[in-house]
């Protein structure tokens, strides 16, 4: 393969170009199968269907709650990972990281066994007259369980790389902590809240197993447009092919979104 | 005193006991590792002593028994702030907003901090850079900034982390002099690899050798007369005080050394400081005429080995030669002897 002009990737050896060029066709060659099943003829009644936008409603709805979800939570647990030291930290941390290896059923089964009419935390919450198993609540909270380790590791990340030195002057020259946070090290690592941001955004958004076993799936309520699609693959497998295409544009147009504010920079 | 410090970090075998008075500046000399930058953390409030107190204006800063801490005012209450070696400016805000950062977070209105920012910009002269970014600088341009967004915060005492080490050679002089300008008055702690900062910016000196302090007194006694290694190593420039003529220094005896000097800010009859390398001196047995030269008559005090040099200490000045001079000459105590030493290799500096 000869590139024209501009930088040459010196020192790459050029076998790798085929496994990478495999690693490429194996992401897109599925999509553009998908793509080929697709009814252009009927695509736009489909995808209109009642149960279709409010699928897409609340997939959006719910996905936005819990990525401002992660944030509240998310931004000062990186803050204390990333800045604090005291014994049993770096356990934290690896325990933090654990919804993501854990397969989303079992995340929804624990997030029941806690939250669920007879968890460990529901019964007090049903006292208090609050039920969240099989609401939409339950949807952000299944969402935000999955999501919140993609925040977490790219701010963290983000706070290492800047380091506390910026930190230390500001503290310096007067300013307290929470103004600390506010004018310097938030904005220093703008960048990687944005693609932690989007990155959770994203996750929730195809947030399925933790959904369907902690929130159930209740059309208008609970039903988010995955579960949405895996319940018509049953019965419409057209509509199901459509509603894909349609959560892969979505997905596509909220990271080509984060993208184009900062040309040149990579997702992470 | 203002600054009234004595700490000890067993951990890192730091005990050391300083004060510095009201408007004067103490230059920390020392090697890598000494425990310069732990006394600066210390008085900052980015470490915490195992014992000691640490006092400002007679407010304890921190003050620890045995490891438990007894008093302690976190790093943005202590009115102290630090100018570390890289500028670190906010690089996402304008070099006003960068000044402007200690006032505003002081409590300032915006127009009143902008205003201040303002005039700190002109004091290192860089008021007309108030809109750019951080990152359209110069290393030295941003060093300046970062001066005066230190001053800007009005600190009642200012840290100073070897300024200088992470600029270019060609833009430390710049910066000496508007440190020099602006440190008058002002209480301050500079730590530095180089004599002619301790020169130039600091009354005192104390050198830090293993987290314990090693000597301490006015500059000009210590780094013409050094008693620690470490200052010996560093120091034993030449200096030859008196007044600028324009042409050189005319020192109390007559005597005058001539010699150039790096930026304006001289005028004649100003108080200045003629510093040059003792390897930067000649020594013979006769007068020599020639080049624009100094010469001095001086009496051999001692001689030390310098590695591959012989150190020759006359009872003025110091001159670095090669055994083979020593030999040749017959170098011993009491001889006398001619001191030449070029114009060129001269430096003046305002006193």
């Amino acid at each position: 393969m000869r590139v024209s002009t501009g930088e040459s990737a010196v020192g790459l050896p050029r076998w790798a170009f085929v496994p990478a060029a495999m690693g490429g066709l194996f992401v897109l060659l599925p999509l553009v199968a998908m793509a080929t099943r697709v009814d252009w003829s009927s695509y736009w009644s489909l995808i209109t269907s009642e149960s279709a936008r409010a699928a897409l409603l609340l997939s959006l709805q719910t996905s936005a709650a819990s990525t401002v979800v992660c944030l509240v939570l998310g931004v000062p647990m990186s803050l204390v990972l990333a800045r604090c030291r005291f014994p049993g930290i770096d356990l934290l941390r690896s325990l933090v990281m654990v919804p993501l290896v854990l397969p989303p059923v079992v995340g929804g089964i624990a997030l029941l066994y806690t939250f669920g009419r007879r968890g460990l935390l529901g019964e007090t919450l049903q006292v208090a007259g609050v039920q969240i198993a099989f609401s939409t609540a339950a949807v952000v909270l299944a969402q935000t369980f999955v999501a919140l380790p993609f925040l977490v590791t790219s701010l963290e990340g983000a706070l290492r790389t800047a380091g506390a030195r910026y930190e230390a002057v500001a503290a310096s020259l007067g300013a307290r902590p929470t103004t600390v946070l506010r004018r310097v090290t938030l904005p220093l690592v703008w960048p990687g809240l944005l693609s932690g941001a989007v990155l959770s955004f994203a996750r929730a958004l195809g947030e399925f197993g933790a959904t369907i076993t902690f929130a159930g799936s209740l059309q208008g309520v609970t039903r988010t447009l995955p579960l949405e699609i895996y319940l018509q693959r049953e019965t419409d497998p057209d509509a199901a092919v459509a509603l894909s295409l349609l959560l892969v544009v979505v997905a596509v147009l909220v990271i080509a979104a984060t993208r184009q504010g900062r040309p040149g920079r990579g997702l992470l | 005193m203002t600054l009234s410090f004595a700490a000890t970090l067993p951990v890192r075998g730091f005990d050391v006991e300083l004060d510095v008075a009201e408007g004067r500046t103490l230059a920390l000399l020392g090697p890598n590792g000494a425990g310069k930058s732990t006394t600066l953390g210390l008085v900052a409030g980015t470490l915490r002593p195992h014992d000691g107190e640490i006092a400002l204006d007679g407010r304890t800063l921190a003050r620890a028994d045995g490891g438990r801490a007894r008093a302690w005012v976190p790093p943005h209450a202590r009115q102290v702030a630090l100018l570390a070696q890289e500028p670190l400016l906010f690089p996402h805000l304008s070099v006003r907003q960068n000044v402007a950062f200690g006032p505003r977070s002081q409590g300032a209105r915006r127009r009143a901090a902008d205003a201040a920012a303002d005039r700190r910009l002109a004091d290192v002269g860089l008021a007309h850079l108030a809109d750019r970014a951080p990152s359209s600088l110069s290393g030295g341009q941003a060093q300046r900034v970062a001066v005066a967004r230190a001053l800007a915060a009005a600190p009642r005492l200012l840290l100073l982390d070897e300024p200088m080490a992470a600029l270019d050679v060609d833009v430390t002089p710049e910066l000496r002099q508007t440190l020099q300008r602006l440190l008058a008055g002002q209480t301050a702690v500079i730590t530095t690899h180089d004599v002619l900062d301790a020169l130039l910016l600091a009354d005192e000196v104390a050198v830090i050798e293993d987290g314990r302090v090693v000597e301490r007194g006015p500059t000009a006694q210590v780094l013409s007369r050094p008693r620690s290694a470490f200052a010996a190593r560093i120091a034993g420039l030449n200096l030859l005080t008196g007044t600028w003529t324009g042409a050189g220094v005319r020192t109390a005896g007559g005597e005058v050394a001539h010699g150039h000097a790096p930026g304006d800010g001289l005028v004649d009859g100003a108080p200045a400081t003629a510093v040059f390398r003792p390897a930067a001196v000649a020594v013979y047995l006769e007068e020599q005429h020639g080049s624009p030269r100094n010469t001095f008559r001086a009496t051999v005090r001692s001689l030390e080995p310098r590695g591959d040099l012989v150190r020759v200490r006359t009872d003025r000045l110091a001159a670095d030669v090669t055994p083979q001079a020593v030999a040749e000459l017959a170098l011993v105590p009491g001889a006398r002897v001619w001191l030449s030493v070029k114009a060129a290799e001269v430096d003046v500096y305002p006193a």
